[in-house]
């Protein structure tokens, strides 16, 4: 049962994180997801310090705030200080971790906080920790609950904004020009992807989150040439991942967390090498059909 | 020399735009008839690309105003198309060509709703007019230049817009789809449609253009081709460019002839 959960939690997490994903990289945004779950800290202890103890809807609210602060950030530093993408995440994301692990260290005399609860998120506990009503009655695990919420958010988000996420994310310009503001759907996506590492690193950890965020989507991003397949496929990854390294785990006797995001780099690894030889079949026989192609 | 026409579908005033509070484009005044085929010229980083962008709303303008047919841009939003600069995109995107296309049809179909049949049709329509029906369900990444270009202009007609603004439409296309974008585009200009075009091949200008726009940061010259495309004018645009000048002169010369077609 209890490995039922955990997987069932990883999976939720894995898909959750597949489809923001694969927005994030083709927006060359990747590292926005890294950048995201260290800048939280900060928030996540100043709302343990406020709240008193590890009420999960501050936690949740502090490092949400700073999330979308971090994503603000980023975009303030590269439009208005002309930085490129990257610099700007590193620059955004490094100091407000290390200003969260000051106050770690700080405050970490008189509170049950330190980094590794906060980055290194345990998916074993998941079972444990229980929404229990009033009545006595068990809800189920809470880390559970909370992550269908947000895949049902994201999927809604998905369906409803389709169009608009597709054509900001291809053509900014010209979505703009057409009346569909880029950075409108930018700061949308955003606040999501803030949300959900927030939401998923409480129950799984940073590592796996942000292992979640790329590496399924990158994998599917190998194979398919159209949005919607590689929306569904990286889920598919995710899922496989969350399952086969619950497995991993379980056979290895070692960290959840660390097997599932293991087994997507094997997957991505292997799927590499695939497309590798298949593509060059194709270069092959699309030279060979190129006399073929009418031109007016 | 700067010739206003009455009446014009295309209206700039006294426009200045800045990158950083740099000014790329000073003192801008100049209008553009109805119905003509216009080209933009000047060198590399004279602020083609950013005069149309300025128009599209894409930068924000440091003074001045734009009026397209007498109206705001907001106004009239769906009477207006833009084709960006080919390499502004990732070629690589997961869409099919026909994905691609239908996005001309995003600002009509309005927030929350979906694609309907009538949008897919003038989508496949639009490819029909520009030779690439037949590769509707193919990836973007597997097209070549010259069909990349054919993309991008399919979905500027899908928008079934009054005024066409192109950057560079003709750069790096082979000359079948160069022959047969210029067709469409007389065609349209032929229907009454105004179309603006960023050109950087000036062989060309004098058979393809009725109108031109010339520019190196400032304002050169706006007016009939055959009033403002002179050798005195593009030495102006040009300056300092000797070797360009010269065969800019040879240019003139053959241009006297106009067989090219
Ligand atoms: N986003 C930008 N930020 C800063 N400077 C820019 C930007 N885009 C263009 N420029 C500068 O503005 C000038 C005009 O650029 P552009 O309009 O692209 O020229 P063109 O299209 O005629 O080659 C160039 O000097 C270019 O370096
Ligand atoms: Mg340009």
């Amino acid at each position: 049962m209890n490995a039922i959960l955990i997987i069932l939690t990883g999976s939720l997490v894995a898909i959750s994180c597949s489809l923001l994903g694969s927005y994030l990289i083709l927006r060359k945004m990747a590292m926005v997801s890294d950048a995201i779950s260290h800048a939280v800290l900060p928030g996540i202890v100043i709302a343990f310090m406020m709240a008193g103890g590890r009420d999960s809807l501050a936690l949740l609210l502090g490092a949400g705030i700073l999330g979308i602060l971090t994503t603000f950030l980023i975009e303030f530093f590269h439009q208005k200080g002309k930085l490129q993408t990257d610099a700007s995440i590193g620059v955004t994301f490094t100091w407000l971790f290390a200003l969260g692990v000051i106050l770690v260290s700080y405050y970490a005399g008189n509170a049950h906080i330190d980094q590794d609860c906060v980055l290194y998120g345990e998916i074993a506990y998941v079972p444990l920790d229980v929404i229990i009503l009033d009545s006595g009655q068990s809800l189920g695990p809470k880390a559970l609950i909370v992550m269908s919420v947000v895949l049902v958010l994201i999927l809604l988000f998905i369906k409803v904004s389709y169009k608009e996420l597709f054509i900001t994310t291809f053509d900014p310009s010209f979505a703009n020009a057409v009346g569909i503001s880029a950075t409108f759907w930018h700061y949308a996506l955003m606040s999501l992807v803030s949300l959900t590492t927030v939401a998923s690193f409480e129950s799984v950890g940073a590592i796996l989150v942000v292992a979640l965020l790329i590496t399924p989507p990158a994998t599917a991003y190998l194979i398919t040439e159209r949005l919607k397949k590689m929306l569904i496929i990286s889920s598919a990854f995710g899922v496989s991942s969350a399952v086969f390294g619950y497995l991993l785990a379980y056979t290895i006797d070692g960290s959840i967390a660390g097997a599932m995001a293991t087994v997507a780099g094997i997957q991505f690894a292997i799927v590499f090498v695939i497309m590798k030889k298949v593509n060059k079949a194709r270069t092959r026989s699309a030279v060979l059909s190129l006399e073929s192609e009418p031109t007016s | 020399m700067i010739i206003q026409t009455e009446n014009p579908a295309l209206e700039i005033h006294d426009l200045t735009v800045s990158y950083d509070r740099k000014p790329v484009l000073w003192g801008i005044d100049l209008s553009v008839p109805y119905g003509s085929i216009c080209g933009i010229i000047g060198p590399n980083g004279a602020g083609k690309s950013t005069l149309i962008k300025s128009v599209m709303g894409l930068i924000p303008l440091s003074s001045g105003y734009i009026k397209i047919f007498n109206q705001e841009l907001d106004e009239i939003r769906l009477k207006v198309s833009y084709v960006p600069q080919r390499e502004s995109v990732d070629w690589d995107f997961p869409a099919s060509v026909l994905d691609i296309v239908m996005m001309g049809r995003y600002g009509k179909v309005g927030l929350f709703r979906n694609i309907r049949k009538a949008d897919k049709e003038a989508a496949m329509n639009a490819l029909e007019q520009v030779g690439m029906e037949k590769f509707y369900r193919r990836q973007i990444s597997q097209l070549s230049g010259g069909q990349q270009q054919r993309v991008f202009l399919a979905r500027a007609l899908t928008q079934q817009a009054d005024i066409y603004f192109m950057d560079e439409p003709f750069a790096g296309v082979d000359a079948a789809t160069e022959k047969a974008i210029i067709q469409i585009l007389r065609r349209l200009a032929g229907e009454g449609k105004t179309i603006v075009v960023v050109h950087h091949d000036l062989q060309s200008v004098s058979t393809y253009f009725n109108w031109i726009i010339m520019l190196n940061l400032r304002l050169v010259a706006s007016g009939p081709t055959e009033k403002v495309f002179t050798q005195q004018l593009l030495e102006e645009a040009y300056g300092g460019k000797l070797t360009l000048l010269s065969e800019v002169g040879e240019l003139m010369k053959k241009e006297q002839v106009p067989t090219r077609e």
